[in-house]
């Protein structure tokens, strides 16, 4: 067994410098590496490209590092919760690659499954389209979209183990899994680090041979970007 | 009378089939959940990653691992499944979800759809609305039919910059409910109760096509 465990946040970023291309899982709020975040932040590591599906909220999140204006290029495919991120696109400081949110998540998978491009149909016709080679299969048009290329790939686990093995708990999946796969270097933070064994091989949603570096996450604050309840009759 | 929010949900819910697979998209068309019959199985896809999605959490219960593309806490039902987004959009592309219902800004009457930019004033991005225009079976828009300066948003090619072509189906809006038909136009199926022909007409700016009696909408 390799021991993949490093000391927390601080050690597992400590190689990330300026003008890296970094992934980050989660989806809004849900599943987001909150303990690498905020490493980041720390650090302040500039002229970042980020790959991520939404880009945080004005306080939380990746939102957190655009306010220090340490991202000189976001990808992803929905921002409409951030205000500043917003600001920064409409006045040109932030570069912005917004493309469909499967793309995205299909990108992720081809770089992890060790394929160059897909086709998807997803944009034919549309402005996401221009410049990129169609091929017509069977009467349709599709793009060809190529797989990411990222330094780095941040993840965030429920439980995981000291061989890089890690289980999702609920709708925090979302992009981790395939981000997970699709890093040069892949770390892992998880909500609980368990001994090796512990985790049934059978109920792994990702093998460690993708994941590079572990550790135990603390104080995830977990926001929720819209609690919505029904009142009990 | 024009129709409520809620009033084109529960026409909309009356497209729904038994043993469907359906994809709500933000707005008006997570209002349709709620008036789906209870007496036929449909599962409802979240494509952050969810196969059944349950009502909203009793509060107190709400957690913070468990939502849906609009982020709101949500359930799971006995049944559920959970995938990550890659899986989400594979089943989205491979056609196994049977109906997508999404909002749009602007429709043309090819069935083009515009939902995601406005450009220099809004820029939110296209979410999974490309995915799902593109590769859906049967899409049904669910849409204001003027915007709030009376403006038609049924057009004869949209504006805005385009979700997609030539893949809308079937439109409800407050004034009627219209299929775009394959050869291009914008059939009149329904009306609004209390809504004349001729209103939906005055309303409409793409090319309407109308045949014979147009009935009122019945929501039983």
């Amino acid at each position: 067994m390799i021991n993949k465990v490093v000391s927390g946040a601080e050690e597992a970023i400590k190689d990330i410098s300026d003008g890296a291309t970094i992934m980050l899982g989660g989806f809004g709020l849900c599943g987001i590496p909150e303990n690498c975040i905020d490493a980041l932040v720390k650090k302040n590591v500039k002229n970042l490209t980020c790959i991520s599906n939404n880009a945080g909220v004005d306080d939380f999140g990746i939102g957190l590092m655009l306010k220090q204006r340490q991202v000189k290029k976001m990808i992803s495919s929905y921002v409409g919760e951030n205000a500043e991120f917003e600001r920064q696109l409409l006045s040109g400081e932030l570069e912005v690659d917004l493309i469909p949110q499967g793309t995205l998540a299909t990108r992720c998978l081809a770089a992890g499954y060790g394929m160059p491009a897909i086709f998807t149909p997803a944009g034919v016709g549309t402005e996401v389209a221009e410049g990129k080679e169609i091929r017509n299969f069977d009467g349709k048009d599709y793009l060809l979209e190529y797989a990411f290329d990222a330094d780095f790939a941040i993840v965030k686990a429920w439980k995981g183990d000291a061989a890089g093995n890690l289980v999702f708990r609920s709708t925090s999946r979302n992009f981790n899994p395939v981000m997970a796969m699709a890093g040069k270097i892949t770390i892992a933070e998880v909500e609980e680090l368990v001994a090796v064994g512990e985790l049934d091989p059978d109920h792994i949603h990702t093998p460690g041979i993708y994941v590079h570096r572990i550790f135990q996450g603390k104080d995830y604050e977990k926001r929720i970007e819209q609690r919505t309840v029904r009142v009990k009759s | 009378m024009s129709l409520s929010k809620e009033e084109i949900a529960k026409r909309i819910a009356k497209e729904i089939k038994d043993g469907y697979y359906v994809n709500l998209g933000i707005g008006i068309p997570t209002l349709v959940a709620n008036y789906i019959p209870e007496d036929i199985n449909v599962v409802l896809q979240s494509e952050n990653g969810l196969l059944g999605m349950g009502p909203f959490p009793f509060e107190g219960e709400e957690d913070a691992d468990l939502i849906n593309a609009g982020k709101q806490t949500i359930t799971t039902l006995p049944g559920s499944s959970i995938f990550d987004s890659a899986m989400s959009f594979g089943m989205i592309r491979a056609q196994k979800v049977d109906l997508t219902i999404l909002g749009a800004m602007e429709v043309s009457e090819n069935g083009d759809i515009a939902n995601w930019k406005i450009p220099g004033k809004m820029v939110k991005g296209m979410g999974g609305a490309m995915d799902l225009v593109a590769s859906a079976k049967n899409i049904i828009v669910a849409m204001q039919h003027v915007n709030k300066a009376g403006e038609s948003k049924l057009l004869s090619a949209c504006t805005l910059p385009l979700t997609g072509v030539k893949c809308i189906k079937k439109i409800v809006t407050e004034l009627a409910v219209l299929n775009v038909l394959p050869e291009g136009g914008f059939q009149l199926v329904e009306r609004a109760p209390g809504v004349s022909v001729e209103f939906i007409q005055q309303s409409t700016a793409g090319r309407l096509i109308i045949e014979g009696e147009i009935p009122e909408m019945n929501f039983d």
